[in-house]
């Protein structure tokens, strides 16, 4: 599905930069600070800010900005949406009037805010998934939430499931197009009609396609247990994760610079 | 009805960083009633080419054009380009999906807008001509053999009743019981409904079987083009590509590097044997001639 | 070891259960020894309950009667299970369906991962299990991006880095082109003869049971021949009953030796071939 093909957003970059080198907790645990920060700022200055200090975590990571920037065609229609709806429904000092339209000063401000912490969001996050193997993230992720285990989170499944599922969308993905493509062959319409004729239209690809991954999961179920699978218990991992002093400083130095963030903006 | 293709490329993701050449500059004609076998290793463009048959892909560059008319003019229906040219994908069982093997099969005619007596019709013609009996119509594709379902599916693109007919590998994966059937309904339809046949394959020993004429793909060009006996005297070049060819094609190219004189357009068993013997026969002859050879007064037949 | 062999089915037996209490049989009281080291074809149809004897050699199905013995245990007692899982690998038809990791070193390390080794272990392992089948320079590749002959041989280096006295493959090289079965098959051969795994390939190319040195011809749950390849394909009628094609090289010896005089039956390849006739030629 070529649709698909062209969301870069998430995409992981190899590469051999300080960013690449982190440990994945901390870059997890960055982008956990900076959606939380994010969310307390509210001057633009603190945007500002905010937003040099990802364009330096680029600048180290290698990847070209223009890359990241095409991540996020998809999205900005909603930015955009964003910014008109919050620029015209905002009460305040009229600037400019058409019909019941009203453009307000503090709609603006309002607008420009909230369309600037979306892209912040948006680029932040993707400089930790285009920097971070799927692997990695997924051992991050269990790392961290290992220590809820006593309270009954299942964090090796929960990463097993994850890793699984990144593992099968590119799969998946190829197969749904190919099945489109054969009921297309077939006479089949995806495009036009109602809404109910269209969701009708779908029930050609869509049973395949479940039909499909039951079956996978069935063969890889037992492909794994084939394999001494059997749960997280016992089971050792080749790729320990390991906290170096470069992660200390930028976890510590990350952490007190949004709180600062935080609270002086 | 002919396929013509005129100087067709086609790039994957043009204009992107992923651009990749998946076809440059086919060219290559279909007649109508042919039967002809489009071989090639994984990847070396086969599977795309002919998915520019019925308009599912469009070409880069170049035309593809069905008895005449250019699929890229406007006004062409590519609904009904598909319906005269059927197209099996690979592993077409994948995308069964009604409740029964006769929902299923009608699923191809009723898009075309056929409805009542002429639908059944058509069902149970399609489903008997893959010698599927009246019994499977009510029973869930879901609950059938592999071979069967394959059978159902390729029913249900011959429902549309095209004139064309492009499968895509159609044998992979099947046993060699089920294999030998599908082959031979595939060669009965050719013959008894002068359907044209197009078939995509790796399998040389198939390949020999079934096509009049063979189109090997590489790296998304056509790499060699003709009668089966033709291509498989350049053993080499296949080799090269990374095609087999059949054992008895290979064997003659051995006998013949060590000196036996033998025909080059043998394929089969039987054609292998006859000019084995007669090889034998004409050396015996020789040499019981000249009177040379200590071997000769025995004879080696029976 | 004790008196057993290797791998021991014993009157195995086994029933799918169908619904409604019905049952359906795919093996009836089959017998196979198999030593260690050797290298045996299982030939058959679909249904022929080869798969079905696949996966009662590694414990992932138990027989209904009889017992399965593995370097003397008993794949019916439960503390067993893990030693033959890792001791009996296997690999499955669909490439694409038994890879789990998002990298091929990943998806190499999941069973060292599953058995608990330390990570430098681990780590050896999988580098020594990528070499041997030829794929460490795709280490950091991502599956998908794969051919299917590459992703096979990824599933065997995942179940050598086990370290396993036997390798079950279940149609490894069915849905594969020319140049991915050769590479299947030739990484498996020298697993073979180089390592000393016990293989046991299970296929419906009788091409590929010529590699064997013994096989096994199954039909609807029976085992009806088995043998050295050059025997078991002399008995092609009734090869051509089960409908199973003799291979093309088989065929014409057996045509020839009608009408030649001294001429081998036993000829399996090409190269068999050619020797034969340029010995009777230059007898001539």
């Amino acid at each position: 599905m070529a649709v698909f093909r062209n969301i870069t957003i998430g995409q992981y970059v190899p590469g051999d930069s300080l960013v690449h080198r982190l440990d994945p907790r901390t870059k997890i645990l960055v982008t956990l600070f900076l959606v939380v920060g994010l969310f307390f700022i509210d001057s633009f200055s603190g945007y500002g800010i905010a937003a040099v200090l990802i364009g330096l975590a680029i600048a180290t990571s290698t990847i070209s900005p223009r890359f990241i920037f095409r991540g996020l065609r998809p999205v900005i229609a909603i930015v955009i949406l964003t910014f008109v709806l919050n620029s015209f429904m905002t009460e305040g000092d009229p600037i400019w009037q058409l019909g019941f339209l009203v453009l307000t000063k503090e709609g603006l401000f309002r607008g420009s805010m909230l369309a600037l912490r979306l892209i912040l969001l948006i680029v932040g996050t993707s400089v930790l998934t285009l920097t971070t193997s799927p692997i990695a993230l997924t051992d991050g992720l269990e790392s961290l939430l290992k220590p809820g285990k006593k309270i009954g989170v299942p964090a090796h499944e929960l990463a097993m499931m994850m890793t699984i599922a990144l593992r099968f969308i590119p799969t998946l993905l190829e197969e749904a197009e190919k099945i489109m493509k054969a009921q297309m062959a077939r006479g089949a319409d995806f495009e036009s009609g109602n809404l109910i004729q269209r969701a009708k239209s779908l029930l050609p690809l869509l049973v395949p396609l479940f039909v499909s991954a039951f079956r996978r999961a069935d063969e890889l179920a037992i492909a794994m247990e084939a394999r001494c699978y059997r749960g997280g218990e016992g089971r050792t991992k080749m790729n320990l994760l390991l906290f170096r002093p470069a992660d200390y400083l930028i976890l510590s130095g990350s952490g007190l610079l949004i709180i600062y963030l935080a609270w002086a903006f | 009805m002919s396929i013509e293709i005129r100087d067709l490329t086609h790039i994957y993701n043009a204009g992107t960083p992923f651009a990749q050449d998946a076809l440059k500059n086919i060219n290559l004609t279909i007649e109508d009633g042919e039967i002809i076998a489009i071989i090639g290793h994984t990847g070396s463009g086969k599977s795309t080419l002919v998915q520019h048959f019925n308009g599912l892909l469009r070409p880069t560059k170049g035309t593809v054009r069905i008895d005449g008319v250019d699929l890229s003019q406007k006004g062409v229906s590519l609904r009904d380009v598909r319906r005269k040219v059927g197209l099996v994908f690979q592993y077409p069982e994948h995308q069964l999906f009604e409740e029964t093997v006769w929902e299923d099969v009608a699923f191809g005619p009723r898009n075309a807008g056929i409805t009542g007596e002429e639908l059944e019709d058509r069902v149970r013609r399609a489903l008997k001509s893959v010698d599927l009996d009246e019994g499977f119509a009510d029973r869930s594709p879901f609950e059938l053999s592999g071979g069967e379902k394959r059978r159902v599916a390729i029913a249900g693109v011959l429902a549309m009743e095209p004139s064309v007919i492009v499968l895509d590998e159609p044998t992979a994966g099947l046993d060699p019981r089920s294999r030998e059937d599908l082959l031979g309904q595939i060669l009965r339809l050719h013959k008894e409904r002068a359907l044209t046949v197009v078939f995509v394959s790796h399998n040389m020993a198939e390949v020999a079987k079934i096509a009049k004429r063979l189109v090997v793909m590489e790296n998304g060009g056509i790499a060699m083009e003709g009668s089966p006996e033709k291509i498989f005297v350049d053993s080499e070049k296949l080799q090269g590509i990374g095609l087999g060819v059949p054992d008895m094609t290979l064997l003659m190219q051995r006998l013949r590097e060590r000196g036996w004189s033998l025909p080059a357009s043998v394929l089969t068993i039987e054609a292998a044997e006859a000019a084995i013997l007669e090889a034998l026969a004409s050396k015996e002859t020789g040499a019981k001639s000249s009177g040379a050879g200590k071997g000769s007064s025995k004879g080696v037949y029976k | 070891m004790g008196q057993r062999s290797f791998i021991e089915v014993e009157k195995v037996s086994y029933s799918y259960p169908k619904g409604q209490g019905q049952e359906e049989a795919a093996l009836t009281e089959v017998d196979l020894t198999i030593a260690e080291g050797e290298f045996v074809a299982v030939l058959g149809h679909n249904g022929s309950g080869k798969s079905t004897l696949a996966k009662h050699l590694n414990g992932l199905l138990l027989p209904s009667v009889g017992d399965v013995w593995i370097a003397d245990m008993n794949t019916h007692e439960e503390e067993n299970f893990w030693k033959i899982r890792q001791m009996v690998g296997m690999v499955f038809q669909n490439p694409d369906n038994q890879i789990v990791a998002t990298t091929v070193e990943e998806d190499v390390a999941f069973g060292p991962e599953n058995l608990g080794l330390k990570q430098h272990v681990i780590r050896e392992r999988v580098d020594e299990a990528l070499g041997i089948v030829g794929m460490s320079e795709y280490a950091k590749a991502a599956p998908h991006n794969l051919s299917g002959g590459q992703k096979q041989r990824v599933a065997i280096a995942g179940v050598i880095a086990m370290r396993p006295k036997c390798l079950v493959l279940d149609e490894p090289t069915a849905m594969l082109d020319p140049i991915g079965r050769q590479e299947v098959l030739d990484t498996v051969q020298m697993l073979n003869e180089t390592e000393g795994i016990t293989v046991i390939l299970i296929t419906h190319f009788m091409d590929e049971a010529v590699r064997a040195k013994r096989v096994v011809v199954m039909d609807e749950g029976r085992i009806v021949l088995q043998g050295p390849p050059a025997d078991v394909f002399q008995k092609m009628e009734l090869l051509r009953k089960l409908r199973l094609d003799v291979p093309p090289i088989v065929e014409l010896a057996a045509r020839l030796r009608s009408r030649l005089r001294e001429f081998p039956g036993d000829l399996l390849t090409v190269d068999e071939m050619v020797t034969a006739l340029c010995q009777l030629r230059s007898g001539i």
